[in-house]
């Protein structure tokens, strides 16, 4: 196996002990949606979309 | 006497607001223009992977071990040059890879150009509808575990469907980022511009890297 892969690995093992703390702490304190708060967050991020779909017909 | 109080109050609040915006705003530009050239060097001294591998060590060492002693003090803004230049650097075997292939310097261009409007376009509507997406951080954080345990998987069994799968996600998801740190500092939860700016990089570079492995796919690479 190339020390690349395994490099990689470690890196990747690495990040998320590193953000597993944050993301314990995030699910428990992040304050619950309120009524439309959902859709203006996932409105830009389907916009994100069309938007990357269109720089994929374009190149 | 209580209703002044509450309007100097807000206003402090807002001109901090302000400056926190400002200062994030200029110091991001800044390390994005240092990042660049530090791409451009690095493409032009044609390094390995391994050195890639390096700095992303390197960077990731800094924002776990530099950054939280270093964050509210002014030597903070050297660690995040460093932080930036390093993974900067990094990018150049990448952006080699694609230079190399036909029609590469547009992909890379296109890329480049396509992170700029994402960003531009979510932080505009961040600041400018003034919402709060705090609702957002456990999905947020929990879905970056996630995409982190696949990439995992995906380094031994390297399938190219699901290694496109993770690119778009990622792109998904530090879109997601750019809202919920953009509202973040307009709400008052961050307060601190070296970590807003670090988090704000770091969603670029994401979604740059990503755009550019999605773009190099349906033009022809891979």
């Amino acid at each position: 196996m190339d020390w690349m892969k395994i490099g990689s690995a470690v890196l990747v093992i690495a990040m998320m002990i590193f953000i597993w703390p944050s993301a314990k702490r995030m699910l428990h304190e992040s304050p619950a949606a309120e009524s439309g708060d959902w859709r203006s967050a996932v409105l830009p991020i389907l916009a994100v979309i069309g938007f990357v779909i269109l720089l994929i017909y374009l190149v | 006497m209580a209703t002044n109080y509450a309007v100097t109050h807000s206003s402090t609040r807002g001109l901090a607001t302000n400056k926190l915006i400002r200062n994030t705003y200029t110091l991001l530009s800044m390390t994005l223009l240092f990042s660049a050239l530090m791409a451009a060097v690095s493409v032009s001294m044609r390094v390995g992977s391994g050195v890639s591998l390096g700095c992303s060590v390197a960077a990731l060492a800094i924002l776990w071990l530099v950054l939280p002693k270093t964050a509210n003090s002014a030597s903070g803004i050297g660690v995040v040059f460093l932080f930036t230049g390093l993974l900067g650097f990094g990018l150049g075997p990448t952006i080699s890879h694609y230079l190399a292939v036909p029609g590469g310097t547009q992909i890379v261009t296109t890329a480049l150009g396509g992170t700029g409007v994402i960003f531009l376009g979510l932080s505009g509507y961040a600041l400018t509808t003034r919402r709060d997406f705090s609702f957002m951080g456990g999905f947020l954080f929990v879905g970056l575990l996630v995409i982190l345990g696949a990439s995992l998987g995906n380094i031994f069994f390297a399938i190219p469907a699901l290694s496109l799968a993770i690119s778009a996600a990622v792109i998904m998801l530090f879109s997601g980022f750019i809202l919920y740190d953009t509202g973040r500092m307009v709400n008052g939860g961050e307060t601190n511009y070296i970590h807003a700016t670090v988090s704000l990089y770091i969603s670029i570079l994401n979604i740059f890297t990503s755009l550019l492995h999605l773009l190099g796919a349906f033009g022809g690479d891979d």
